[in-house]
């Protein structure tokens, strides 16, 4: 039997701040707690791409980032290809890359220089880099003459296909993408898409895809979750979602699972951030 | 560690001083400005002295030209670790403000590759900029070296950058404890070291208290053992008692830092402070 891609169990995560009551005076704080994630139990096996569907504030970056090894979880275990993200974090970190909804770059240095530093840190050198680099943004459709230019004069489409490109250059087993197209003119959201899906064709790799785009989930996704305040709502493909909730979309699923408008569960997530 | 392992994190190693190049490479007008305002600084202290002699200062038993080398040899090494101190700082805090700070945490290499290649890039360049500063101070104030062992202060500068590194990454913990206020907090310790370790007057000066805080800073005896050197000539083997305790504080001070900078990072880990927004 394979080892699963990603096996999470009973993972809870919470942030705690202080806070102040309304009226209060200032110096008045009380510690709060949000729960992000409620005791998680997944397993993602190896291959294809599973999509995390949910609005903001649903619990799906902080899924991400724990098993980028960037949050500790509270309680549980997450583990990717076998290894504990917490105790084997060095060698979990070997597998992993990351494709935040941000495009996290040093502005003023290039997508060259961007991406020769990415490289350097996964053990690759600069000989051979460069017509690497080149071959993928070709691939991805960014024009070769904004790889010397500075990041900050790139379009926001274009840093992302930066972004995904600086993820392929490290070769991850385990790609985790973090709302990728949010933010993309219609455009470059198809781009993004598209390369998804030659990704999907081509590469042995898994990945898990956090999304709030509904249709984007349907087309790409292999196997769907719903998440919805830090609990997994539904599991399974999008047509499966559809007959078992009886909605003809997956906004009508999400609608019959929380009595709630995915547009409208949104809004009030950013409102409560 | 492997081989293989050992290659990967000398790579490393290597593209954060890589990195950092090419960020004063884009960043070069700044990179002037500062060079300037490091000239500034150190002139403003080299007249200084000579502004004591022109207020009656002068007399039989004060060496203007001694004062001045004092004093320039005193805000020299300063504008270095301070340089030092800022790049390490605001190399964390780069990050956090870029966002790529997580993905160099998400990268595998080990912590202490991360923070000695930000600290090497910090002293190679503070050592440039320094030696600049100085060939103008050199030209400007017309210093006379030739009593000097220049051989044995320039062991004593190798050694000092030891501590200066554990120094250095202590510095770059606070970006991860604070990330609205660490960078600036970074500010509080290098003001607490200027007045402790005896940049511009002896230690003898201060109240005990202070003193004893000066003891326990490396830049007392890297002051000290260059002074000794450049004013009264001293060889290296006079220079080894502060030689030493600087190696010695260097090999307490490295572990230390980035045993706090781990914790500092479980912490952060733990928090959810690494995102951007903090």
């Amino acid at each position: 039997m394979s080892i699963p891609a990603i096996e999470i169990q009973g993972v809870r995560k919470a942030f705690r701040r202080r806070e102040r009551e309304s009226g209060a005076p200032w110096w008045k704080t009380a510690p709060k707690e949000k729960v992000a994630l409620h005791e998680l139990f997944l397993t993602v096996e190896a291959g294809g791409v599973t999509g995390i569907l949910g609005p903001n504030g649903s619990g799906k970056s902080t899924l991400i980032r724990i098993l980028a090894t960037l949050l500790t979880p509270d309680a549980g275990a997450a583990k990717v290809f076998g290894l504990d993200v917490v105790a084997d974090a060095a060698q979990v970190r070997r597998h992993v890359n990351r494709v935040s909804v941000e495009a996290s770059f040093f502005k003023e240095l290039s997508p060259w220089e961007n991406m020769l530093y990415a490289s350097r840190l996964y053990g690759g050198g600069s000989s051979g880099t460069r017509e690497q680099v080149s071959e993928i943004l070709e691939r991805l459709g960014l024009p070769l003459d904004t790889l010397d230019q500075p990041m900050k004069q790139l379009s926001r489409g274009q840093q992302q296909k930066v972004a995904i490109a600086r993820s392929f250059l490290t070769a991850p087993s385990l790609l985790l993408m973090d709302e990728p197209t949010t933010g993309l003119d219609p455009r470059s959201k198809k781009e993004v898409q598209s390369m998804l899906e030659m990704l999907r064709a081509e590469r042995d790799v898994t990945v898990l895809l956090c999304t709030h785009d509904l249709d984007e989930a349907a087309a790409l996704c292999d196997r769907v979750l719903m998440m919805d305040n830090g609990r997994v709502l539904a599991d399974g493909t999008a047509a499966e979602l559809c007959e078992a909730h009886g909605g003809a979309t997956l906004e009508d699923v999400f609608m019959r699972l929380t009595g709630k408008a995915f547009a409208e569960e949104e809004e009030m997530a950013e409102v409560a951030t | 560690m492997s081989a293989l392992s050992r290659h990967s994190e000398l790579n490393a190693l290597f593209g954060f001083a890589e990195r950092s190049m090419h960020s004063v490479r884009r960043y070069w007008v700044w990179e002037v400005v500062w060079l300037f305002y490091s000239m500034v600084s150190v002139l403003s202290i080299g007249f200084l002295a000579s502004g004591l002699g022109t207020l009656g200062a002068a007399n039989e038993s004060f060496d203007l030209h001694r004062a001045q080398l004092y004093l320039l040899i005193g805000s020299l090494l300063w504008g270095f670790l301070s340089l030092v101190f800022m790049e390490a700082a605001f190399a964390i805090a780069w990050e956090r403000w870029e966002g790529t700070i997580e993905y160099t945490f998400m990268a595998p290499i080990r912590r202490v590759t991360h923070l000695m290649g930000i600290c090497l890039f910090a002293i190679g360049y503070g050592l440039v900029r320094t030696f600049v500063v100085l060939l103008v101070a050199i030209a400007m104030f017309k210093l006379d070296f030739s009593r000097a062992d220049i051989g044995a202060a320039v062991a004593v500068l190798a050694a000092s950058t030891v501590p200066l590194v554990g120094l250095a990454i202590f510095t770059s913990v606070l970006p991860m404890v604070s990330p609205q206020k660490g960078e600036q907090m970074s500010y509080a310790v290098q003001g607490f070291l200027l007045l402790v370790s005896g940049v511009y007057y002896p230690l003898s000066v201060l109240p005990m208290p202070l003193q004893v805080a000066g003891y326990a800073s490396p830049l007392t005896y890297a002051l000290d053992g260059m002074r000794q050197s450049l004013l009264n000539g001293a060889t290296l083997v006079d220079d080894l008692p502060s030689i030493g305790i600087l190696l010695g504080m260097g090999a307490l001070m490295i572990p230390a830092g980035v045993w706090v900078f781990g914790w500092a990072e479980k912490r952060a880990k733990r928090l959810g402070l690494l995102k951007r927004s903090g």
